[in-house]
């Protein structure tokens, strides 16, 4: 077998599975993690005040989650395995951090959470109401605590900290497992991830109520529940916002090419703007001299401040980060992609040296081979590499998630200001328009959260370990044939699942939960 | 010798046997949704069974997960090497167990898509396929695969840079040629479904179900018995694989046998299950009055008789992931394919928390399994699979 031939498709069909993995597993969580607190929510208010409609306003949402609920967990666990089916090399380099925070999610969260969803769909008739309430709680804490820990995971891999890598193991071992928690590029993530699922919850129980309204039906139950969650979403579209503006500015640091990926910027300059709206030039490449954009509308200076905080900061485009030379933040002088192509080989052929050496019993050499091991290793990934041009992410793709995703995100809050002015000021008599606009905005919600990942995991690229592990090397040793096989299993399985809930859920959805409005 | 090192990938592995048996007994699941058909003659006997399987689904998918995912922070480099390269086993696996996840959930909805029978058939094929593939894969711990470790390829750029690699192209499905992997692929199977009777004697409240049930629990135990024995009697006669200080793996007569001598506790343990599990059956079925509560001994036997052959697997010096391909020192011990000590040492302090997270999955499971479920709840349950 030619080994780059093998490399490139089983890569890729290696790629593609988890893409396909990872994007109908997000199809279902986001849902989860909102819905369960806004569940909470409203049992704490069935609670407080007795009143059956809450209760009932409680299951018929239950329902929707338990529907949701089983595909989540099915995908995650295929998601967990993947790591060690198709990316061998990659559990092997960095299993020793990558590994704690999954084994923590399933001790502390994922037993919280399935233990106390049992009592949540179960317990009705069987716990005091009490015991119940604090069961619906645990269930959305554990589902949220199981996001931390996958999100730290993945934080690490978009900013390696808090390890070293030790050679005679081959692989990067952990040093403080704090550095690793507390990773800024994890905590923002966590919370962005967390609150775009609340956003997308909201969303949904916004656009689900307002069919009802449209419908005519269940008047009480829909105001009651736009209420809950415009307020929810409200809430947490501030931390959205927030945490998103972190994001850039971590992402400024910490990954400058996803960065300018995502703005389709070739050409860095001092007092950047942020491209509004764009075309990006097609087909584009890597020092074609062809112009960025066939169209641009920028708002002068904003990206620099969003990367830098400062309206005047240089943000290196694609072309700076592969020629190096410019000044960074900390006044050091960037080095070009072929500098860090040569010093990963230096490190990748010091580690070479040194299992020689060791083997040899030579402790002389192999000491020098592993200082200079040690001093090359932050470029340890670009070694992989021969053309300085791999190291670019695909930038149309980049681009027009980011910008779906922050344009709807800007929708939402819009949806959310007046479906709540429309329930506080006008006793819920929503216009046909917005009624409409919210039950549109579901299908929406679901694409800006899944462009926010394409943005996350696309703008990553080549990398699976940010600078120190390529995709290329991180894949297991399997026919290119298997994968493309399950694959197709999974592709096939995961659509009809998808087929079958969408058909579970609407159905549920039309029965409506049934309360009559002279209940109340 | 750095003995705290040592402690921890002793505890570890400790830990990591006891999820995988805590696993099995769970598969009780896995075992009553075989017996769909044969306990339950009516669509409503039915119904019931699934439902009373069906609230305990989530400890058994859970603990999967968990022990992945502790396996994978505490021995990475089995992770990398037998998920990586026993590629179709571990696919399949988890093919079955993702029919299982949304089956009891869509079951009994409306516009389903696929009807009622497809979702009960997963059940089924999840019952069947997850234990016999989760047994045939721990059987190989005993007999060996063919893989080959090598950390110098990660340097090896532009050809063959993966570590760990399997050597044959059945990707792990070759586990199944050998009679040992099988034999206990099977014990499991009919483990999980006397494991299956036993809770569903215990959970549901109706006397035909509980008379084919007992009739069930007697007609697996006999495979069940010759299954296992089987399989004991085979790894305690045949060459082990040991490992030595200087970590050189090599082949040892009756290394499994001698384990438990030389680790009498773990024996102890290991006699102590197969009694409780046969102590449980055996008063399930001839005790004069009705017994049901026989899931308990037979349960906690699951769980004890698991963990001591787990223990045996990787306690005492002994290579738990053997390699059969070339020499044996791709082998994975609980030594080479541990985390750092660093990474241990945190996970240890997590593990402290295990103890509280049990507690509150047995105060709520009893929450739940107060009473005996009866026909009629399936009509007054506002959730029902």
């Amino acid at each position: 077998m030619h080994d780059n031939l093998f490399l490139s498709s089983v890569v890729e069909w290696s790629r593609l599975q988890f893409a396909l993995t990872a994007i109908f597993h997000w199809l279902f969580v986001p849902l989860t993690l909102g819905l369960s607190f806004m569940i909470a929510i409203m049992e704490t208010i069935y609670v407080k005040t007795g009143n059956e409609f809450w209760k009932k306003t409680v299951k018929f949402w239950m329902t929707v989650f338990g529907i949701n609920f089983a595909v989540g967990v099915a995908t995650g666990l295929i998601l967990e395995f993947e790591f060690g089916t198709n990316w061998s090399n990659y559990s092997w380099f960095v299993g020793d951090i990558f590994g704690a925070p999954l084994a923590i999610e399933g001790i502390l969260a994922f037993f919280m959470e399935s233990t106390f969803i049992a009592v949540m769909f179960f317990g009705w008739n069987k716990v005091g109401r009490k015991t119940h309430l604090t069961a619906s709680w645990l269930t959305a804490f554990g589902a949220n605590l199981s996001a931390l820990w996958i999100l730290v995971a993945n934080g690490w891999m978009q900013n390696p900290v808090g390890m070293e890598f030790n050679p005679d193991t081959a692989r990067n071992e952990m040093n403080s497992f704090w550095e690793v928690l507390f990773n800024p590029t994890a905590i923002n993530k966590f919370f962005h991830t967390i609150t775009s699922g609340y956003v997308l919850a909201a969303i949904v129980v916004i656009g689900i109520s307002a069919w009802f309204i449209l419908k005519g039906r269940e008047k009480l139950f829909a105001n009651k529940s736009i209420l809950v969650a415009s307020v929810f979403g409200l809430l947490s579209s501030a931390v959205l916002i927030f945490t998103g503006d972190s994001s850039a500015h971590n992402v400024a640091h910490t990954q400058p090419m996803k960065l300018a990926a995502m703005e389709g910027l070739y050409k860095g300059s001092e007092g950047a703007g942020f491209s509004m709206f764009g075309i990006p030039t097609p087909g584009k490449k890597y020092g074609d001299g062809k112009d960025e954009y066939v169209f641009n509308l920028e708002f002068p200076k904003l990206l620099s401040f969003l990367g830098y905080r400062n309206f005047n900061a240089f943000v290196p485009g694609i072309d700076d980060l592969i020629k190096g030379g410019f000044k960074k933040e900390d006044g050091s002088t960037a080095i070009s992609a072929e500098e860090k192509i040569r010093r990963g080989r230096a490190a990748i052929e010091a580690y070479q040296e040194y299992n020689k050496a060791k083997k040899e019993g030579n402790d002389v050499v192999a000491a020098d081979a592993k200082a200079r091991l040690e001093k090359n290793f932050k470029y340890y990934g670009y070694g992989y590499f021969n053309d300085p041009s791999s190291i670019i992410p695909n930038v149309p793709l980049c681009y027009y998630s980011f910008r779906i995703m922050v344009w709807l995100g800007f929708l939402f809050v819009f949806i959310f200001v007046i479906s709540l002015w429309v329930v506080l000021k006008r006793d819920g008599n929503f216009g046909k328009w917005i009624l409409y606009l919210s039950i549109w905005s579901v299908p929406l919600v679901y694409i800006a959260s899944q462009a926010g990942w394409i943005v996350a995991e696309m703008g990553r690229q080549p990398w699976t370990i940010q600078d120190l592990l390529p995709t290329v090397a991180a894949v297991s040793r399997i026919d290119a044939s298997s994968v493309m096989i399950t694959f197709f299993l999974f592709f096939i399985l995961f659509t009809i699942l998808l087929v079958a809930e969408l058909r579970i859920l609407f159905a549920q959805i039309r029965k409506g939960p049934k309360i009559s409005n002279e209940s109340v | 010798m750095d003995t705290t090192y040592i402690f921890l990938q002793q505890y570890w592995w400790f830990l990591v046997s006891l999820l995988g048996a805590l696993l099995v007994f769970l598969m009780f699941v896995q075992g009553g949704q075989t017996l769909i058909y044969t306990l339950g003659k009516t669509e409503d006997e039915r119904t019931l069974i699934i439902n009373c399987l069906g609230h305990k689904w989530e400890f058994t998918f859970t603990t999967l997960v968990t022990f992945g995912g502790a396996f994978f922070a505490s021995f990475p480099l089995f992770y990398s090497t037998s998920f990586g390269g026993a590629y179709w086993v571990w696919m399949a696996i988890l093919l079955f167990f993702v029919l299982q996840a949304v089956s009891y959930e869509f079951r009994s909805k409306v516009n389903n898509l696929l009807g009622k029978k497809t979702y009960e058939w997963f059940l089924i094929l999840n019952g069947l396929f997850g234990t016999v593939l989760v047994g045939t894969a721990v059987g190989t711990f005993f007999t060996g695969s063919l893989f080959s470790v090598d950390q110098a390829k990660i340097a090896n750029i532009g050809g063959n840079m993966t570590i760990s690699q399997w050597e044959g192209p059945a990707y792990g499905l070759e586990a199944v040629l050998n009679p040992i992997n099988v034999a206990l692929g099977l014990a499991v199977f009919f483990l999980a479904r006397i494991l299956g009777t036993l809770y569903i004697m215990n959970s549901i409240d109706n006397d035909k179900i509980l008379a084919r049930s007992k009739k069930q629990l007697l007609y697996n135990t006999i495979p069940f018995l010759v299954c296992f024995l089987f399989f004991v009697v085979c790894i305690f006669l045949k060459e082990g694989f040991a490992v030595n200080e200087a970590g050189v793996v090599y082949k040892e007569a009756y290394k499994y046998l001698f384990n438990f001598l030389q680790m009498p506790a773990v024996a102890a343990i290991f006699l102590l299950g197969v009694v409780g599990v046969l102590w449980g059956i055996g008063l399930s079925l001839f005790s004069k009055t009705v017994y049901t509560k026989g899931i308990w001994f037979a349960g906690a036997g699951t769980v004890f008789t698991v963990l001591a052959l787990l223990l045996n697997a990787g306690w005492n010096n002994t290579a738990y992931y053997p390699s059969l391909y070339g020499d044996l020192q791709s082998s994975l011990t609980i030594y080479n394919s541990s985390s750092s000590k660093f990474t241990l040492t945190a996970m240890s302090i997590v593990s402290l928390f295990i103890p509280f997270v049990l507690a509150y999955i047995v105060y709520m499971w009893r929450l739940i399994n107060k009473k005996k479920m009866v026909l009629n709840d399936i009509q007054t349950e506002s959730h029902i699979y």
